[in-house]
């Protein structure tokens, strides 16, 4: 045995492992995204599915994210074929609605595919509780660098997108988010009557 | 009841295999044979145990048994019993303790053979077969232990991944798989035993390691081979290779076992890269070891990556001690494994060999900077970058069409130096037939340089081929009087490991003519159709009749029936495509339906469908020759077998 160049050749493994080490510490499913952080992409689309009072708006009206400036946005990308998306639905329409008369706004946004079979989606779902606007030629998806359905973006009081969530989103992970970020406008803005800081985790 | 018996039977083979691993080279220092016995029934004991623990699962994925966590987590009573049985690999838990048993066979086989053998090169290869054997068996108890306990019991579980359940073919990959890759640590033990032993410098180690890494990748090849062939009928994509990490997984190590094939030739007649080979071998382990960790530990985003928790660690350590040992070793070892022999001539066998070694070597390579890089990438530009079908075809295809090319000039040329008039009278007429094969390829209709050199190469080294065999044949027709059939034969017979050698060659060539064809000359169509409709495909109709639904035990299965017509109007054959809904998943699984042809397939894939059944979207794809890369692929084994037939060779005169 020489054991000089065992020692050597012995060095040439540090790097190969270290590689791996901190290859550990990263997730490979995670999709790099630029929005977090920054002012979310407006869009002005009409609204197809009006959900339910007190938190509808008339099918044809145009919704506006920059008109919610100043409020929570909760914005999540659908489609009828898309299967994760059924598992996401009942909890994203059960908080929408529990944020009803707060600073919250929820909008769905239909992602490559058609009024009708997003319509006859809705039905067969048990209803949607927040209003769902139409982007028919994708605009906004392609703004929001969409990896595909669903997606959900969440923007704070300043318009900056403070959550991305790919695949579907759970409704305790939902009320965490919009919780922080309400206790966040309110700290700011003592106006604010933080109805739900009490179940906030730190 | 199956749990306890399988989780107590992998606890006592923990500590049989850590007794025997240290007890064996104890009793080698100390010469003392008796415990050595000791110590090699601690090897067979290992494997009547891992068995106990296969049966134990096997039991209770068959019997249902919900109480163990296993089958909790991919059993279900509506799957069928095959795909059961099969769950058994479907995932981490499970494949870990088909991982162990079948590195558990290895080694008990490998001791019943080689036990008599003089030295210390058994005993020492055992312990680092052992070694191996109880990191396994440590996963097996630890991170990934199948058996856990769950209660309640749950009534009814979510079935294997639908992917797996889909095709008859996931009950034959993966077995193959393993036993290819598992057993490369068989030569990776003797070349460390050896080198534990002092007996590096000797050779005769080397054919040892030969037979049992012509084994593994005989394996590996029908391995691989085989996950093609089920990608291509399950996924729906028309395809077969997409430079997926765990394809490449288990790409690399056949790369450098095929070059390690062809360079233990050198050293046996020449003397030449011994060095070279001990890091082949070495290398291949370490590269399947490599492959798991990418697979099993999620550092790597892929289809075939399982969920993981904590294994990845335990892999991380593994594999930094298995290339410290090995580095150490062989570095340490270097100055014995001098080259003995030199190159003679620039024109001869062991230059072409050394060409296809450098080849290997430069595609293994490619193949890992490509898999490797996203996580290089984002290491030192903090950006992840994947490295796609793009990099690897360019990268890849000079290095296949040259090694094509390589396997003909081999053959023809003989060892140490050639004769003068060598390039006029064997290299250059063979010319003839690679013209004539790329010339019948474009007048057939492939275009595209690559595939039209890989015809031309295929045609050139398959002609060398064609004659090595009729040159051998026609010597033993004329000189014993034998029929042309049994001069054949006997040629073979009697030089099984040159002659196998070809036969794999030539499955090589047809694998090679099936991959230029089907990619050089593809067509592809999508249509929505309504019943009734058709599309046609270059010489092929698919009209559809209708779409329907069906409820099976375990799935929801939605279908197209598409007729299927020759030019000529007659029906060729009625093609089902599917999607399959499993509960368990959020994803219908596509199941194309193929009608195959020694000439052409015609693979239809249903993309989505109207529920009233009114229109059916339908992905057509003509393909020709794609079956030839299964035959090939066939061809390629029965070639391994072949040359398996060739005992170890011992210096003697080849009977007649």
């Amino acid at each position: 045995m020489n054991w000089r160049r065992a020692l050597v050749a012995a060095l040439f493994a540090a790097p190969v492992i270290g590689l791996f080490a901190w290859g550990m510490t990263r997730d490979p499913k995670y999709i790099p995204s630029p929005l977090p952080g920054r002012e979310g992409p407006t869009f002005a689309l009409e609204v197809f599915a009006p959900g339910v009072p007190p938190i509808a708006r008339p099918a044809g009206d145009t919704i506006s994210l920059a008109a919610f400036r100043g409020q929570i946005v909760v914005v999540n990308f659908w489609a009828s074929w898309c299967l994760a998306c059924r598992d996401e639905h009942a909890d994203l329409s059960a908080t929408a609605l529990r944020y009803a008369g707060q600073p919250v706004q929820f909008v769905g946004v239909l992602y490559m595919d058609q009024i009708e079979p997003a319509l006859r989606w809705i039905t067969e779902m048990g209803g949607q509780t927040y209003p769902s606007v139409n982007d028919p030629r994708s605009r906004a998806a392609i703004d929001y660098g969409l990896y595909g359905v669903p997606e959900t973006f969440i923007l704070d009081a300043q318009g900056r997108v403070a959550h991305k969530q790919t695949g579907p989103i759970s409704a305790g992970l939902l009320t965490h988010l919009v919780d922080s970020l309400l206790v966040a406008a309110g700290a700011s803005d003592t106006a604010a009557s933080a109805p739900t800081a009490g179940t906030v985790s730190p | 009841m199956m749990g306890p018996l399988g989780h107590g039977a992998l606890l006592v083979a923990l500590v049989v295999a850590a007794c025997g691993m240290l007890l064996i080279p104890i009793a080698t220092r100390r010469k003392r044979r008796d415990w050595q016995l000791i110590g090699y029934a601690a090897v067979h004991t290992n494997f009547l145990l891992l068995t106990v623990a296969m049966i134990a699962m096997v039991t209770a994925l068959v019997t249902h048994d919900f109480s163990v966590s296993y089958v909790a987590q991919v059993g279900s009573r509506a799957t069928p019993l095959l795909y059961t049985i099969i769950s058994l690999w479907g995932a981490l838990e499970g494949s870990i303790l088909l991982w162990g048993w079948v590195l558990a066979l290895y080694v008990s086989a490998v001791l019943w053979i080689n036990q008599d053998r003089e030295g210390d090169l058994v005993p020492y290869a055992m312990t680092v077969l052992l070694g191996v054997m109880l990191f396994f068996v440590i996963l097996l108890v630890g991170p990934a232990n199948p058996f856990g306990t769950v209660f309640p019991v749950p009534l009814d579980g979510p079935g294997p991944n639908p992917l797996l359940q889909n095709h008859w073919l996931m009950a034959v990959h993966p077995p193959l798989l393993y036993m290819g890759y598992v057993g490369m640590a068989v030569p990776f033990a003797f070349a460390m035993g050896a080198m534990l032993a002092g007996e590096v410098a000797q050779d005769g180690w080397m054919r040892l390691v030969r037979r049992w890494m012509l084994v593994s990748w005989g394996f590996l090849a029908a391995a691989i081979i085989a996950g093609m062939w089920w990608s291509y009928e399950v996924l729906g994509w028309g395809g077969y290779w997409a430079w997926d990490p765990v394809e490449n997984a288990s790409f690399m190590p056949w790369l450098t076992a095929t070059a390690y094939l062809h360079s233990a030739m050198v050293q046996e007649r020449r003397g030449m890269l011994r060095l070279w080979n001990v890091n082949l071998v070495v290398g291949t382990f370490v590269l399947t070891i490599l492959g798991t960790f990418l697979t099993r530990s999620g550092i790597i985003s892929s289809v075939h990556a399982f969920t993981t928790g904590a294994i990845g660690y335990y892999f991380l350590s593994f594999i930094a001690i298995v290339l410290v040992m090995a580095l150490v070793m062989v570095a340490g070892n270097s100055e014995k494994l001098r080259t003995v022999g030199t190159l003679d001539s620039a024109l001869s066998r062991e230059t072409a060999f050394l060409g296809n070694n450098l080849l290997f070597t430069a595609f293994t390579f490619t193949v890992l900077v490509g898999t490797l890089y996203p996580l290089v990438s984002e290491a030192i530009q903090g950006v992840k970058v994947s490295v796609g079908e793009p990099f690897f075809n360019r990268m890849s295809l000079p290095i296949m069409v040259l090694l094509l090319f390589l396997m003909g000039v081999g053959p023809a040329l003989p060892w140490r130096s050639a004769p003068p008039g060598v390039v006029r009278d064997k290299l250059l007429p063979p010319i003839v037939g690679g013209v004539l094969l790329a010339a019948v390829a474009f007048l057939l209709g492939s275009r595209g340089g690559w595939a039209l050199v890989t015809f031309l190469f295929v045609g050139y080294s398959a002609t060398i081929t064609f004659r090595e065999f009729y040159i051998g044949s026609a010597a033993r027709h004329r000189a014993h009087g034998e029929g042309w059939a049994t001069a054949l034969l006997r040629l073979v017979g009697a030089n099984p490991r040159r002659y196998g050698g070809y036969v794999a060659h030539l499955g090589i060539f047809i694998v090679a003519i099936g991959i230029a064809a089907s990619g050089g000359s593809r067509l592809e169509r999508e249509a929505t159709l309504a019943p009734g409709d058709s599309l046609t495909l270059g010489d092929v109709t698919v009209a559809l009749r209708g779409v329907w639904g069906r409820q099976e035990p375990q799935r929801y299965v939605i279908g197209a029936t598409l007729e299927l017509r020759s030019a000529s109007g007659a029906v060729i054959d009625t093609l089902a495509p599917r999607m399959n809904f499993y509960p368990s998943s959020d994803q219908p699984v596509p199941t194309p339906d193929v009608n195959s042809t020694v000439f052409r397939d015609v693979y239809a894939n249903l993309q989505t469908f109207r529920e009233d059944g009114s229109t059916a979207t339908v992905k057509l794809i003509r393909e020709p020759l794609v079956s030839w890369i299964w035959m090939g692929g066939g061809v390629l084994v029965l070639g391994a077998l072949i040359s398996l037939l060739a005992g170890p060779r011992r210096r003697e005169p080849e009977a007649a």
